[in-house]
């Protein structure tokens, strides 16, 4: 198959590679530009490792084709702390909601989204708001109380 | 104020910063110059003969660098050297569907993919066994040709006290069967490998195992290479709660492959092979039966399990002894009787998931404790509370029991959630239930016999004062690094924010067993404040002369070495350091750890169940289940949990949240299961682990017995903790509908049936569970044409290459 030319805006950053048309973001994020804190669980849309934000809209990186993202601002995991640490980063340190870490940079992004367009939410919007993100840690509290704690910060 | 500095505070883990920017580097983030990919092809047979495998087509394929199949590692291999049945590819035979049977290396991960449909394989198939009742009936047909009797893989027998004459003095005896349906860890990070040979004939493997040293053992005696040429490094695992704790065959097979190829090679499981990589839970079958004196003291328990053990070993002879070793320690028990069996069926292997083999049991005997209480009319909770095993005892199966915190952790439940208050009081359709249970703070015993450390730690300060911890242990998320980090910063004074870790490589870090049993924080934090001790004698001795001070009256804490008497008087840490290294040479100090003697028994079997420290705990559930729906909601789990000492609160909370959220996905719905050897749900869509919407609100009480043996008093947390949510939600679902769940999982489907409205011509029932042992009704001939006429109908699909 044939690799084509694409340019993407990534963490700021306008980017261009060559890659097969078939293979999806979350491959050109980790295997072509190097961005492996975007996780693979599944690469079936079933468990959220692989949220990363298009716009600031969590979108599942592993269904997405880099073809549709187009010119869109994509926002991963090492785009988060910019001159410091996100208050999310530093919450979910303080309250150990990342024990594997494995669900952390999808989930961190999912969260990002949430605050952008609420700044206080309640436990149940948070709860719906990370549904889509599998923790097999933490039993999701301790997720919860650093979403809320960072939401008070910001 | 605390007397300690580190130990007991919520400070971020030392690691969190590199999992929170994405940092980290999980094996599959591994990229290395000239890598090939691998994929590995998988059995589509649940029992069949290997005729041939060709291998030529892929080999021609182009992009495909090189395969390997079984014959190229024929020796068996397996986690416990006594029990090795398997082999790192199948060699003559598959026996299940997902064994690995070949693997290809090429250029990228497409070409390797699109390779495995070009290896052909010639089964002749056999017939499949898939149930304990099958496998113990057929004499004929055996799945592994060793096995003495039918297809029992290992059968234990063991007897304490007088059992007949203590059923004898009951005044009331209790006889019941359970079922717990098999499961599996699903960590949200796929099984990953990358090897890489070089020139100097040296093999490096990254891999995501909690195993490097004894997976390190397994490499050389398959690969035939000298472990002093091999070197494991275990990545962070991203999840593995026992799943990643077997030598794996994509492991082996990257190896092999990159030392046929000169290149690194990667190996990285889809999901859909998590599910076939297994090594879950083990569905098991159980008949217990308990005599009790009409005031509730036990008199006598038989404990009889039979043990589904999938297709091969994995850890299965501990499995099934630990079905039977722990029940012993949490309530008085004189006489008791362990009976257990297991068997092969033809299915992925099961072998250890977080409270390995302890849990089942534990679910079958705290329903019947919860029966008991009510045939006695007693309150659950101070009914266990009375007849709760001492602390500083032993048990009738002489296991040593120090602390022991069940009754405290019973009675800040009752505080917290006003369980007898609230029990009866709750409605129809509403439940409250409890259990309490036990783990080991590691095993007595190592895997293989040796005298040799269980755990090994090297620490080094460098002479701008910093600090580096080495050890064998694997970070599985479960918090490791923190801990080697925390106790040595609490032992030399400084903060864990200072200290390097450098865990889980077998070149840099002496051999710690690994993260399995609960081991880690127990062993390898004696280990490590071992070493840190040693060092701190010297620190301390160097600012002793420059403060002229004595000694003993010095204290350390935050980079400073002080007087206990004039805290103004002091020398920095890193000061004191160069003093003693001009003094001593370069500081270096290992420390190891090792179980004391005399901790269990001297029978046969007594090496499964001793642990320096027995972990305590209780859990309280609350449910409401809809009379119309069958859907169990449960409401919330608050677990107390006794873990000698918190080293740091929020990880050990951390800990006793996350089993209690795993413990109530295995009660409420998740099941490996099977329909004719083909797993049913090999995915994350099917296989349902609990989203933030289905999970309960969960509370973590800690309660702290400072053990004398624990490091700062620590035991363990991160297994113990599950094995009461499963009971309790079981209890609570009886007390909100008084149907007794005597198997797992408790589906709507089930509920409606009990309820007696899953037709029109139900009725109601106050049980669902086994009454035995099925006799007879399987056809298993008719399981074969079936699996046969479906996988020919896939076959036929699949387009022409």
């Amino acid at each position: 198959m044939t690799k084509q030319l694409l340019t993407l805006r990534v963490n700021g950053e306008a980017r261009t590679i060559a890659a097969d048309p078939h293979h999806t973001l979350l491959e050109v994020l980790r295997e072509e530009l190097g961005l492996t804190g975007t996780k693979h669980g599944c690469e079936l849309g079933e468990c959220g490792a692989c949220t990363v934000l298009v716009d600031g809209v969590p979108v599942l990186a592993c269904l997405t084709l880099p073809a549709l993202v187009g010119d869109a601002d994509v926002t991963t995991v090492e785009g988060l702390a910019t001159e410091s640490l996100h208050p999310l980063q530093i919450a979910f340190a303080e309250e150990g909601a990342a024990q594997c870490g494995y669900c952390t940079p999808g989930m961190l992004m999912t969260a990002k989204a949430l605050l952008d367009t609420t700044a206080r939410p309640t436990r149940a919007q948070i709860a719906s708001a990370i549904s889509g993100n599998l923790c097999r840690c933490t039993g999701y509290t301790a997720i919860y109380e650093a979403i809320e704690k960072a939401a008070g910060r910001a | 104020m605390s007397e300690f500095s580190v130990i007991g505070r919520r400070l971020p883990k030392v690691n969190s910063w590199a999992h929170l920017t994405g940092q980290a580097r999980y094996a599959d983030d591994l990229f290395l110059p000239r890598m090939l990919f691998g994929r590995v092809l998988r059995s589509t047979r649940p029992h069949a003969r290997i005729r041939r495998v060709d291998t030529s087509r892929a080999l021609a394929h182009p992009g495909v660098v090189a395969v390997v199949t079984g014959a190229d590692m024929p020796e068996k291999m397996g986690i416990m050297p006594s029990t090795q049945d398997e082999t790192a590819l199948a060699v003559d035979r598959v026996r299940y569907v997902g064994e690995p049977v070949a693997a290809v290396a090429a250029l990228d991960e497409d070409t390797a993919f699109d390779a495995l449909s070009l290896i052909q394989v010639d089964y002749e198939d056999l017939e499949p066994i898939f149930t304990i009742e099958e496998a113990l009936a057929r004499e004929d047909l055996k799945i592994h040709d060793e096995a003495k009797r039918a297809n029992v893989f290992k059968e234990v027998h063991l007897s304490f006290g007088d059992l007949e004459g203590g059923f004898a003095a009951a005044d009331h005896v209790r006889d019941d069967w359970f079922f717990f349906e098999g499961n599996t860890h699903a960590p949200i990070e796929s099984h990953s490998a990358v090897a890489s040979y070089g020139a100097d004939d040296k093999l490096t493997l990254w891999t995501a195992t909690q195993v490097p040293h004894y997976l390190h053992r397994e490499l050389e005696k398959v690969l035939g290479l000298p472990r002093s040429r091999i070197r494991v490094i275990a990545t962070p695992n991203g999840g593995a709660f026992g799943g990643k704790s077997d030598p794996f065959g994509h492991e082996f097979a990257a190896a092999l492959l990159s030392m046929r190829t000169r290149r690194p090679v990667k190996i990285t499981l889809d999901r859909e092979e998590v599910f076939y990589a297994h090594r879950g839970r083990h569905p098991v079958k159980m008949r217990i039966r308990t005599g009790v004196k009409n005031d509730g003291e036990i008199t006598a328990v038989h404990y009889q399990s039979w043990l589904d053990g999938g297709a091969y070993a994995s850890y299965g002879i501990a499995t099934t002894y630990y079905t039977g070793a722990l029940l012993t320690v949490t309530y008085r028990i004189p006489a008791y009787k362990f009976d257990g069996v297991r068997v092969y069926t033809n299915k992925p292997p099961c072998g250890p998931k977080r409270g390995h083999g302890t849990t089942q049991p534990r679910y079958g005997f705290e329903c019947q404790i919860d029966k008991i209480a009510e045939d006695l009319d007693l309150d659950p909770l101070e009914y266990r509370k009375r007849i709760l095993q001492p602390a500083n005892s032993r048990t009738i199966n002489d296991l040593r029991i120090t602390s022991m915190g069940l009754g405290e952790c019973l009675d800040a439940l009752q505080r917290s959630t006003r369980y007898s208050e609230r029990r009866g009081q709750l409605g129809r359709g509403r439940g409250i239930g409890l259990a309490g249970s036990a783990y080991i703070s590691g095993a007595g015993l190592p895997i293989y016999w040796n005298e040799m450390p269980h755990s090994g730690a090297e620490i080094r300060i460098d002479r701008g004062g910093g600090v580096t911890v080495m050890c064998g242990t694997s970070e599985i998320g479960q918090g490791s690094d923190n801990m080697l980090a925390s106790v040595a910063a609490e032992a030399l004074g400084i903060m864990p924010a200072d200290v390097h870790v450098v865990s889980g490589d077998t070149s840099l870090a002496p051999v710690d067993l690994g993260s399995y049993s609960s081991r880690v924080t127990f062993m390898a934090g004696n280990a490590v404040r071992d070493a840190a001790m040693k060092l701190r004698a010297l620190l301390v001795a160097a600012a002793a002369e420059r403060l002229e001070v004595p000694a003993d009256r010095l204290l350390s804490a935050y980079g400073r070495i002080y007087d206990r008497d004039d805290p103004a008087k002091f020398i920095a840490f890193a000061d004191a350091a160069v003093i003693a290294e001009s003094k001593h040479g370069t500081l270096v100090a290992a420390g190891s750890y090792k179980p004391p003697k005399g901790i269990g028994g001297s029978f046969k079997g007594a090496g499964v169940g001793p642990t320096p420290a027995y972990s305590y705990q209780a859990a309280v559930a609350e449910v409401t289940v809809d009379l119309d729906t069958g859907v169990v909601t449960v409401d919330k789990v608050t677990t107390a949990h006794d873990c000698g000492r918190a080293l740091n609160p929020a990880n050990v909370e951390g800990q006793v949240e996350g089993s209690a959220y795993m413990g109530y996905g295995e009660i409420i719905g998740e099941e490996q299961v099977f329909r004719g050897g083909l797993h049913k749900k090999p995915s994350l869509l099917d296989y349902k682990i609990p989203t933030s919407l289905d999970t309960p609100v969960l509370e973590a009480i800690v309660v702290e017995t400072v053990d004398a043996e624990g490091p700062y008093g620590a035991k363990e947390a991160g297994e113990g903790p599950l094995n009461p949510v499963i009971p309790a939600i079981a209890n609570a679902v009886y007390n909100a509908i008084g149907v007794r769940f005597d198997e797992t999982p408790i589906t709507a489907e089930k509920v409606l049936n009990a309820l007696g409205k899953r037709d029109r011509r139900g009725e109601q029932k106050t049980r669902i569970g086994p009454d035995g042992l099925d006799t007879g009704k399987a056809d298993p001939k008719r399981a074969l044409r079936r699996l046969t006429a479906s996988t020919d109908a896939r076959e036929r699909k699949r387009p022409a290459n």
